[in-house]
């Protein structure tokens, strides 16, 4: 397997080039047209339900899967008959795959093993790649004695120290408990900075990949419904179900009455007419549109005070976790309530269900969503 | 009924379930039992204890002759059913291919079918392909009773393996021939010594097959059976019937332990400890 080439700084390199590519099995396309450009050293998550192809995806990049039509290209080298053991790509499996009868360290080494290094290098390498995982120490230490965590991390330290281009990441933290989860998602982040190579992660978990990508491709239905950023991905979101996976979001539905080049105009029940930034990808589809609002950014206005940009309304419901309250508000002419979220330094875990209250919102948070 | 029940936990139920396990294993007894017996007849009551008709049979030439034959069959037998069962389990148990069933059905057959048609059956082939019975024909016959064995012990040691394991040793680089050397064979190696004693275990006591399939040379159960005619043999046959049965008895239950030794180690992957 070729050594990582160390590139300039800064300059964007695509590293996995998806063209056209389907994979079906019969009638049923586990992935429909996909394409998809990801740069060299970038953290890229493949977010999506179960069923959305992200995974098939990624076992083709791989070499355990190929497409039904369209290609597939890793550092310019197309890989269309290069099985996965001649791939410059490498695997942490959701399961781990850990070789149940080798140790950590024959483990780690077992690809280094064909590679027929010196055996001082051998050794230097895995040492490096335990070192790298926090796992020094461990090498004597069977395959079977090991906990959740340190199974992952014997299976990336496995994967890394082959230097792979690329490397894929199947669910890796799923099987862990929440709190590890979010220390191993620093972890990997941080890791990922470290060694510069190209990660490409699999995963449901809409936070997961909220923290630790560079970008985000959205899959629904072997679609790629959208890739952007993580902050883009959530407050621009293209769709209704895209907005939906990455969390809480209020739908308004308008007519437009004008469009140009940068925003748009809508006329709403509940929130009057509003102005808007039109987003990029915005394409409209017939006279209506919906405008989405994420829940925090409503603002619950205390007393008198007052915003530019307000609706009110009663609190149906008032749902209490800690830091936070999640209150339920019905405004006259939406036809849902709007969901409020807002921390508690006000008291809005005092607020009696009942009561009328009055929100503040930003245009600017306000994202339209063709129909 | 009550009365019962006092006296017996469970009730009706653990008698029928006493008698049982008595009428199946008590016949079996008998064997040791009479062999350190004195009297040269089986019968009770007992006339004391004596190990001589153990001590007779090393003097024995015909029965080591025998001994020496049964276990050239039985290795030969046992490491190929081994073998082809190997091939036969990772076919069935790692790809899905059309007829799998009716094959793995096929395989298994020999189990259930009567023992002397397959022995007769093999007979006329033999004789047709113009082969002279010797114990090699012996051991063809004992594969074929083997396999299927061979099959039960090395299926359950190939099925729940973790296909991501071998995938993970192919994104690491290695070949398939690689993989299945480093990774897949070291996993089911318990399953495959498994297999080993439990088909040399069924080729040491197999009869009707080695009986239409042996020329002049006579393995343990036919020598046996040639000793019975004379009723002055007969505490040697049931000493050597004791040894047999021990013999049995040890190797499967090493073989048991292995095969789930095996079925817990390509299982446990991120089950157990994930």
């Amino acid at each position: 397997m070729p050594e990582h080439s160390v590139r300039p700084m800064g300059e964007i390199r695509p590293m996995i080039e998806i063209r056209n590519v389907t994979r079906s099995y019969g009638a049923f396309k586990a992935l429909d047209e996909a394409n998809l450009s990801i740069n060299e050293g970038e953290f890229f998550s493949l977010l999506g339900p179960s069923g959305c192809g992200k995974t098939t995806l990624l076992r083709m990049i791989a070499g355990f899967d190929n497409p039904t039509t369209g290609s597939i290209a890793v550092d310019d080298q197309p890989m269309a008959g290069i099985p996965a053991n001649r791939r410059p790509t490498n695997m942490v499996f959701q399961s781990y795959a850990i070789f149940p009868h080798l140790n950590v360290e024959q483990n780690v080494g077992y690809g280094l093993k064909r590679l027929k290094l010196e055996a001082g290098e051998e050794r230097r390498r895995v040492e490096e790649a335990l070192a790298q995982v926090s796992l020094t120490g461990l090498g004597k230490r069977g395959a079977t004695e090991l906990s959740g965590g340190q199974r992952q991390r014997v299976a990336l330290a496995r994967a890394l120290v082959m230097r792979p281009k690329v490397l894929l990441l199947d669910e890796p933290l799923s099987a862990l408990d929440k709190k590890l989860r979010e220390q191993m998602q620093v972890e990997l982040r941080r890791l990922q900075q470290a060694v510069g190579i190209t990660f490409v992660l699999v995963t449901h978990d809409q936070y997961e990949a909220l923290a630790m990508s560079d970008r985000i491709a959205v899959m629904f239905g072997g679609r790629i419904a959208q890739v952007a950023s993580p902050k883009e991905i959530y407050q621009r979101p293209v769709n209704r179900q895209v907005a939906d996976f990455l969390g809480g979001m209020n739908f308004v539905r308008g007519e437009i009455i004008e469009e140009n080049g940068a925003s748009l105009t809508l006329d709403t029940l509940g929130f009057g007419r509003v102005s808007t930034e039109k987003p990029t990808a915005f394409v409209r589809n017939g006279g209506a549109a919906t405008l989405g609002i994420r829940p925090e950014r409503l603002r619950v206005l205390w007393d008198d005070e007052t915003s530019q940009f307000q609706v009110t309304g009663t609190v149906v419901e008032r749902h209490y976790f800690g830091e936070i309250t999640h209150l339920v508000v019905e405004i006259p002419g939406l036809e849902k309530p709007l969901s409020v979220t807002e921390t508690n330094d006000f008291g809005a875990d005092d607020i009696p269900v009942g009561s009328a209250v009055r929100l503040a919102y930003d245009p600017e948070a306000l994202v339209a969503m063709a129909d | 009924m009550s009365g019962l029940k006092r006296l017996v936990p469970g009730g009706w139920l653990s008698v029928y379930a006493v008698l049982y396990v008595a009428f199946l294993y008590v016949p079996v007894l008998f064997l040791p039992v009479f062999s350190v017996n004195t009297a040269a007849t089986p019968k009770f009551p007992l006339s004391g204890f004596t190990w001589k008709w153990y001590e007779g049979l090393p003097h024995t030439p015909e029965l080591l002759n025998a001994a020496w034959n049964s276990l050239v069959v039985g290795l030969s037998a046992s490491v190929l059913s081994t073998v082809f069962g190997i091939l036969a389990a990772r076919a069935i148990t790692r790809y899905r291919f059309p007829g799998r069933r009716p094959i793995n059905g096929l395989i298994m057959a020999p189990l259930v079918l009567p023992e002397i048609i397959v022995a007769i059956s093999m007979l006329l082939v033999i004789l047709q392909l113009g082969l002279s019975l010797s114990l090699f024909t012996v051991v063809l016959g004992h594969v074929l009773v083997c396999i299927p064995y061979s099959m039960t012990v090395l299926t359950s040691g190939f099925e729940g393996f973790d296909r991501s394991l071998e995938e993970a040793s192919a994104d690491l680089g290695e070949s398939a021939f690689g993989t299945f050397r480093r990774v897949t064979l070291p996993m089911v190696t318990p399953a495959i010594i498994s297999s080993l004693l439990v088909s040399f275990t069924i080729s040491l006591d197999e009869f009707i097959i080695a009986f239409f399939l042996t020329g002049t040379e006579a393995t343990l159960p036919i020598y046996i059976w040639g000793q019975l005619r004379f009723a002055a043999k007969l505490p040697g046959v049931l000493a050597l019937g004791t040894l047999l049965l021990v013999a049995s008895f040890v190797l499967l239950s090493i073989a048991e332990v292995l095969r789930r030794r095996a079925a817990r180690r390509t299982q446990s992957e991120g089950g157990l400890y994930a």
